[in-house]
């Protein structure tokens, strides 16, 4: 019986060892491409460690710090862009009487439900004719429709989630409904609005394929850098950029549990 | 919960007003191009409507079209696989250090982007990579057997290590909330954890693993950058075709072609979804 529990206990550490090293291990290479300073071929490890590479791509000067930058500022574009038309369709979408409400739920839902490549194709194509390829503006409405279902759906059950009693009330004492919505349910509705734009943010930052056909090739965003460098052999570069894409990913869901409270999350979608 | 009463209804035309640019944004920029790619690949030279874009895909991608299909279904099943593996070890295993260990590890690719993810695969399964460098020193591979992954098996490794936890953590939600007396019930009736995960936990969450599932079958057939960078050779995927038709070719009828294809790909995963969920309602007592 020992033996046979033994036995059992091998075997689990077994598969969860082969698991960790395959969750692990692909991590672990990044990490270390981003110190080698040399690495070939048979040597299973780098031959010398350093941080030059990290040194050349945060020099202020240098592309990896211009891709940050621009790609910082179109996150930030998208998150403007999308909750201005989000925040009202949340509203009308919570509150309002609406026909075809779920048809128009679903619509937000169609640019993630279909491969978007070809989607992509043609909107650069369009965008060729209106002269917004390769501008700021170009990958931001691409980025921003992109992203849209996350921001309509989630500011949509952020409104749904607060108390319809409080606006009563305030209208009751006689405040106007523009007067109510401000004071009373956008601040209350404004940790879910700031979880969607957490996830807007990030789709914006880590989307490549839109960036790939409507931003080349004046746009450079750290995706696009990330890909140039790996493509090019570069891969002190490359990984050093993923690891810059993998700093706010993980940070934000961290703390998004603090601003995606239980009793919006079960409304998303609804 | 009773409909509070209203100062005033409020004019249909007032919801429909704040939707307008939300919306307009959707057509603009998604349902109008969505359909340009459409006419554009059943138009002709001509300007005619015609096949001939069609056939043209075919005769030069069918390998391609196969290896998508084949790709994304083995990558879909591998994943469903896992996940259930993970789910239902969470759930039924008697080991805590096991579930505690579990739990720790396999959210982690959950929040790394794809690109992201390309580039760590595009070193890890390389001949020199850390995997085959790992196996060589336990002793567990001949150096002269190494092979390089960064093909369409590459591919898979990606998309089943970067979908599996967002199908796991999906079905381990659905698994918490299960009524847990059928599952003692059958425990104490000596049934094996195997046997209650496949008749009784399974059955049970078959509605989430679709959506999952289904969900990360049309995002293996979006990606772009995890077949360009991971596989560099023939065959690959068509989304590096399509990109290739326009980088190399401006080519945007047959480009279209093959978008329209991948769409129809989407179509039978989601008619799939769709007949199991209506047939799970119609079951219902």
């Amino acid at each position: 019986m020992t033996l046979r529990r033994l036995a059992g206990f091998v075997g689990k550490a077994a598969v969860i060892g082969l698991l960790a090293f395959f969750l692990i291990g692909p991590l672990a290479n990044l990490l270390l491409w981003s110190v080698a300073e040399r690495w070939y071929t048979p040597y299973k490890l780098p031959v010398t460690y350093g941080l030059r590479y990290w040194e050349i791509v945060f020099r202020p000067t240098g592309d990896a710090m211009g891709s940050l930058m621009t790609s910082i500022a179109i996150a930030l574009l998208v998150v403007v862009v999308a909750l201005a038309v989000s925040v009202p369709a949340g509203y009308a979408l919570a509150r309002l009487r609406l026909p075809w409400r779920t048809a128009i739920m679903i619509a937000f839902l169609l640019p993630q439900a279909f491969p978007s490549i070809a989607v992509y194709i043609n909107v650069a194509r369009v965008f060729y004719g209106l002269g917004l390829t390769g501008t700021i503006t170009g990958v931001v409405l691409v980025h921003a429709a992109h992203a849209l279902v996350y921001s309509v759906w989630i500011t949509t059950a952020a409104f749904a989630a607060v108390d319809r009693d409080l606006e009563l009330a305030a209208r009751n004492i006689g405040a106007s409904p523009l007067h109510t919505f401000a004071t009373v349910t956008l601040p209350l509705a404004a940790p879910g609005i700031m979880a969607s734009a957490i996830f807007v943010f990030l789709e914006s930052l880590d989307e490549f394929t839109g960036t790939f056909f409507v931003g080349v090739p004046q746009v450079t965003t750290l995706p696009l850098l990330l890909y140039n460098a790996s493509m090019g052999g570069n891969y002190q570069i490359a990984s050093i950029t993923a690891l810059i894409l993998l700093v706010p990913s993980v940070a934000f869901m961290l703390v998004i549990e603090r601003f995606l409270r239980a009793d919006v999350l079960a409304k998303v979608g609804r | 919960m009773s409909e509070p009463s209203k100062m005033r209804p409020d004019p249909p035309a007032l919801g429909l007003l704040l939707v307008a640019p939300a919306l307009g944004m959707v057509l603009a920029l998604f349902v109008y191009p969505f359909c340009l790619s459409i006419a554009s690949a059943f138009t002709g030279p001509d300007g005619f409507p015609s096949r001939a874009n069609f056939l043209k895909a075919f005769e030069l991608y069918s390998t391609d079209i196969l290896f998508t299909l084949l790709i994304v279904i083995s990558a879909t099943v591998l994943t469903a696989l896992a996940a259930i593996a993970i789910a239902g070890t969470l759930t039924l295993s008697a080991s805590p250090w096991l579930v505690a260990l579990l739990k720790a590890l396999y959210r982690w690719p959950l929040f790394i982007p794809f690109i992201v993810a390309a580039q760590c695969m595009r070193t890890f399964l390389a001949r020199n990579g850390l995997m085959n460098n790992t196996l060589v020193s336990l002793g567990l591979l001949d150096p002269a057997m190494a092979q390089s992954f960064l093909d369409w098996r590459g591919i898979i490794i990606t998309f089943v290590w970067k979908q599996t936890p967002f199908v796991a953590l999906l079905l381990a939600g659905a698994m918490a909330s299960l009524d847990r007396a059928t599952i003692e019930a059958a425990r104490n009736l000596g049934a094996g954890r195997v046997r209650v995960l496949v008749e009784i936990v399974i059955p049970q969450v078959a509605p989430t693993l679709m959506v999952g599932l289904v969900l990360s079958f049309v995002t293996m057939l979006s990606v772009l950058s995890v077949p360009m960078m991971v596989a560099g050779s023939q065959p690959t995927m068509l989304t590096v075709d399509m990109a290739f038709r326009i980088n190399a070719y401006g080519d945007y009828p047959v480009a279209n072609a093959l978008g329209v294809i991948s769409y129809l790909m989407t179509a039978v995963a989601a008619w799939l979804y769709l007949r199991h969920s209506l047939r799970a309602e119609g079951g219902r007592p």
